[in-house]
């Protein structure tokens, strides 16, 4: 379970979370819509403690993030997390991007580690690309890539911030389909996504951001159905 | 012009002189890029303004001219410390803090071309420091730093023939001393030019080979 109670957080003179508190609890497919600017993607950064927080505290399993004696890179194994960026380590292939982590943080044996990748890479749809180097690949194979990357890891949480918004239209597709199996295999996920329709599929709750302030939050048939919120209102008239 | 009193012992007192290069050459750079990578990286990672007193230090290694310094560390060395410590531990001492002083800089260029948000992805994976460091930064960092860096090398090597200055007799002075003795000038650079050209090359050629190895296509 995640828990973030009350968490303030701001780049200098501005506030970009003012006292977000959510719970997302195991299984559940969490989707973070709002415009840009409106924090979502800076609270993903918080819950795996790549950011710091100004005040509150987020706890993943009861192990509260931002405490100074908690193991970040301990805790960032049970959360995976896949940008909007898709940082393939170029100077690997595809099955070593998946392999190094597993071996390096988890310890795992190079034929362990081979075979999980294997058969996330498979899982993926990127079966065939195991000896290619990355920039071989085109962006949405290297965010399916990124993402088998991350659940080599065999995370309990995962994370996706706007994971195809840096991608061609056409290659957006394969990608969400990525997720959408996730979601049906009942991975816990927090999605930041642009994709309305996306959002409305597979979530099991939709919260809308606005300038720092989740303003609503609810299951997607009645955020999208109904919205309650005036800015909602209008950030859904903008984007449909 | 084809008539030279030029021996084959002769050439192998070059040869001996190239050797002497060579030696001190290699170990200038090898201690100088282990302390280069050190000072990069600490330079990369506390900040310009902590590193100041560093870079400063490490400026003036750049900026004063090879010659003083060699005199000068080895009258320092000798004289002052009063410590018995032979030209050539003074050579590579000196030549090995100089390429420290360039080698830390193209360091801390390479480490910088690595974008952050890889940074982010490999400490995002549970990556300790460390492990992003070892096994994503320097090796993408190295990629961009070795042109660089074998320029360095190569001009490190070229340089070197000032360390004749603490008497250690190293390519160039071996042919100035078959200069004063045979009095053939330009007959004797052109051989002492074949001679730096056949050490720098395979080098040159090397640094080739793995730019080319690490293009990933």
């Amino acid at each position: 379970m995640i828990e973030i109670e009350n968490v303030r957080k701001s780049f200098g003179p501005l506030e970009v979370l003012k006292g977000i508190n959510l719970t997302v609890a195991k299984g559940e497919v969490l989707t973070v819509i709002g415009g840009s600017g409106s924090g979502k993607s800076t609270l993903l950064t918080c819950i795996n403690g790549l950011e710091p927080i100004d005040s509150g505290r987020i706890l993943v399993d009861g192990v509260e993030v931002h405490a100074k004696t908690t193991d970040l890179n301990k805790l960032r194994r049970k959360i995976g997390i896949v940008f909007q960026q898709w940082n393939a380590f170029p100077h690997l292939t595809v099955l070593e991007n998946v392999m190094l982590a597993q071996v390096k943080v988890l310890k795992r044996s190079k034929a362990d580690a081979e075979a999980e990748a294997v058969k996330q890479l498979n899982h993926v749809g990127l079966g065939e690309k195991l000896k290619v180097y990355p920039s071989r690949l085109s962006g949405g194979q290297q965010q399916r890539m990124a993402i088998a990357r991350a659940l080599a890891m065999s995370p309990d949480y995962m994370l996706f911030d706007e994971v195809t918004s840096a991608l061609d239209p056409q290659l957006v597709g394969e990608v969400l389909d990525t997720l959408r199996m996730l979601a049906s295999e009942g991975m816990t996920m927090i999605c930041v996504t642009h994709e309305m329709k996306f959002a409305r599929e597979v979530s099991d709750r939709v919260a809308f951001f606005h300038k720092g302030v989740m303003a609503e939050i609810a299951a997607p048939d009645q955020l999208f159905g109904a919205p309650k919120d005036p800015e909602l209102q209008k950030f859904l008239a903008a984007t449909h | 012009m084809f008539d030279t009193a030029l021996t084959a012992n002769d050439l192998v007192f070059l040869a001996k002189g190239a050797g002497m290069t060579l030696l001190v050459t290699a170990i200038s750079v090898f201690f100088g890029t282990i302390l280069g990578i050190l000072f990069g990286v600490i330079r990369y990672q506390i900040g310009p303004w902590w590193a100041t007193p560093m870079t400063l230090v490490l400026d003036v290694f750049r900026s004063i001219p090879l010659l003083i310094q060699l005199v000068l560390a080895n009258a320092f060395i000798t004289t002052v410390l009063g410590l018995r410590i032979s030209g050539f531990a003074v050579a590579c001492g000196v030549l090995s803090l100089y390429t420290a002083a360039y080698c830390a800089e193209i360091v801390r260029g390479g480490i910088e071309s690595v974008p952050q948000t890889l940074r982010r992805a490999a400490r995002s994976l549970g990556m300790t420091w460390g492990q992003d460091m070892t096994y994503v930064v320097l090796p993408l960092a190295t990629r961009v730093a070795l042109p660089s860096w074998i320029g360095l090398a190569l001009g490190v090597m070229k340089d070197s023939a000032l360390v004749y200055i603490v008497q250690v007799v190293e390519l160039l002075k071996s042919t100035q001393i078959l200069i004063t003795r045979l009095q053939e000038p330009l007959f004797l650079l052109m051989i002492c030019g074949l001679f730096y050209f056949l050490i720098s090359f395979p080098i040159a050629r090397f640094g080739g080979y793995l730019e080319k190895r690490w293009s990933n296509d």
